[in-house]
């Protein structure tokens, strides 16, 4: 199945804003097409921008030496792409690479910390909504590491003889 | 409700993964009485035991479908049955998926793994009377690509949003990774009027259940397929209790309401 094309959904980032503080940040916001198969950002390059997805799929990986790249987690409409530019060492800790056609909102990331510096309640309201993007992801990898759906659970369709 | 198996002659078999098979059976007497989606049945393989099964499709309303994954002796034995063998069929047993519930709200069907096999009765209803109901997302996570169940039957699922993520992608995978919680962000509903149905391993389904909880569906408004030690079907051998609940016969289908202080209890 794919992903929709419409833009994000109401809620994620922006949403948590309010209406004055979303209308300051979009100020600083570059629409952005990026066609597929497009390298975003790679490990350890400086993490200077970040981006609200409106449409497409975006792959984050990892090299794995002598595995090539592994993908770890996808993001897709109304996600939040990058949160390393928030703390240091504002490095990327993964690498990035769209799916399919990706629409996005790019936002530059010492003018947003220029903007809640300046704008501390706008700054401590869009800390909190990536911070629970980041809590959201830190959740889904926790819950991915119990190996959910493999073997031996049988499910619905099934139980343990 | 039928209390001896019923002897069905497997009409169709069909491998969905490497231990995962889907058997069509049909009653070679008396028909059994009508399955609803959610429902499960105890499937005998004669001479080895009996487990209970969900039914995984309804055709013509004699004819079931069940999807099995070889996991024990029992399980092995039904996965190991060709077409034009026979399977003992006891059932319907529990309860079913509150589809009235669900009339004109929008509908999130959320599947972890073998999950999807209750839930394909369930899409199968809402796509055959669209028009009672809001819009349909079908939401399916799975551990690897080839785990995936039904794949081609994806394609009717897309409208109005339908999207599959797998934890573990192989070499060529170019779908979601991530957990199924993560396909929420773009699924499209209106969370104050949706109902959503979720069946999977049990902490998938906690998890899927806070997520939806926290978007703002009420946790009356959300149905979750329990799995338990289910023995007699009956309601009587205590197997698969669940604090005040007998599974067999109060579920598998229970409100998250109900069941979210049985699952958080750390003994009951």
């Amino acid at each position: 199945m794919t992903a929709h094309p419409g833009g994000p959904p109401g809620e994620g980032v922006l949403a948590a804003l309010t209406a004055e503080h979303r209308g300051r940040l979009m100020a600083l916001a570059r629409d952005v097409a990026l066609p597929g198969s497009t390298r975003i950002f790679e490990e350890g390059e400086e993490a200077d921008r970040f981006w609200i997805i409106r449409s497409g799929t975006v792959a984050l990986d990892i090299h794995v030496p002598g595995r090539g790249r592994a993908v770890v987690e996808t993001v897709g409409a109304g996600s939040l792409l990058g949160w390393s530019w928030l703390c240091p060492p504002r490095q990327w800790h993964l690498a990035a690479e769209t799916r399919e056609p990706v629409r996005a909102w790019e936002f530059d990331a010492d003018a947003v910390q220029d903007l809640c510096a300046e704008d501390t309640a706008l700054g401590l309201s869009l800390v909190t909504a990536v911070a629970e993007t980041i809590g959201d992801r830190l959740r889904a990898t926790r819950t991915r590491l119990l190996d959910l759906y493999g073997p031996p659970g049988p499910r619905g369709s099934g139980a343990a003889p | 409700m039928t209390s001896a198996p019923v002897p069905c002659r497997v009409v169709d078999r069909r491998d969905e993964t490497h231990d995962t098979v889907t058997l069509v059976v049909e009653p070679a007497g008396d028909a059994l009485d009508p399955f609803a989606p959610g429902q499960f049945a105890m499937l005998y393989a004669f001479g080895v035991g009996e487990i209970p099964v969900s039914v995984s499709r309804i055709e013509g309303g004699y004819r079931l479908a069940h999807t099995v994954r070889a996991v024990g002796a029992v399980s092995r034995a039904l996965y190991g049955l060709r077409s034009g063998g026979w399977v003992g069929v006891r059932g319907p047993f529990g309860t079913a998926w509150d589809t009235a519930a669900a009339h004109g709200n929008d509908l999130l069907v959320i599947a972890g793994g073998i999950g999807l096999a209750p839930l394909r009765p369930l899409v199968d209803t809402v796509l055959a009377d669209p028009r009672a109901f809001g819009r349909l997302n079908v939401l399916a996570g799975a551990r690897t690509p080839a785990d995936l169940l039904y794949t081609d039957e994806f394609p009717g699922w897309e409208r109005p949003f339908g999207a599959v993520t797998v934890d573990r992608p192989s070499s060529g995978w170019t779908g979601r990774v991530g957990v199924v919680t993560t396909l929420l962000r773009e699924a499209r509903f209106t969370p104050s009027d949706t109902v959503a149905f979720v069946c999977g391993p049990e902490v998938m389904m906690r998890a899927t259940a806070r997520a939806l909880i926290h978007r703002g569906v009420r946790p009356d408004r959300i149905q979750v397929s329990l799995e338990r030690n289910m023995r007699c079907a009956t309601g009587h051998c205590g197997h698969c209790q669940l604090g005040p609940l007998l599974l067999c016969r109060d579920g598998p289908v229970v409100r998250y309401d109900q069941a979210e202080p049985l699952l958080t209890v750390r003994e009951l």
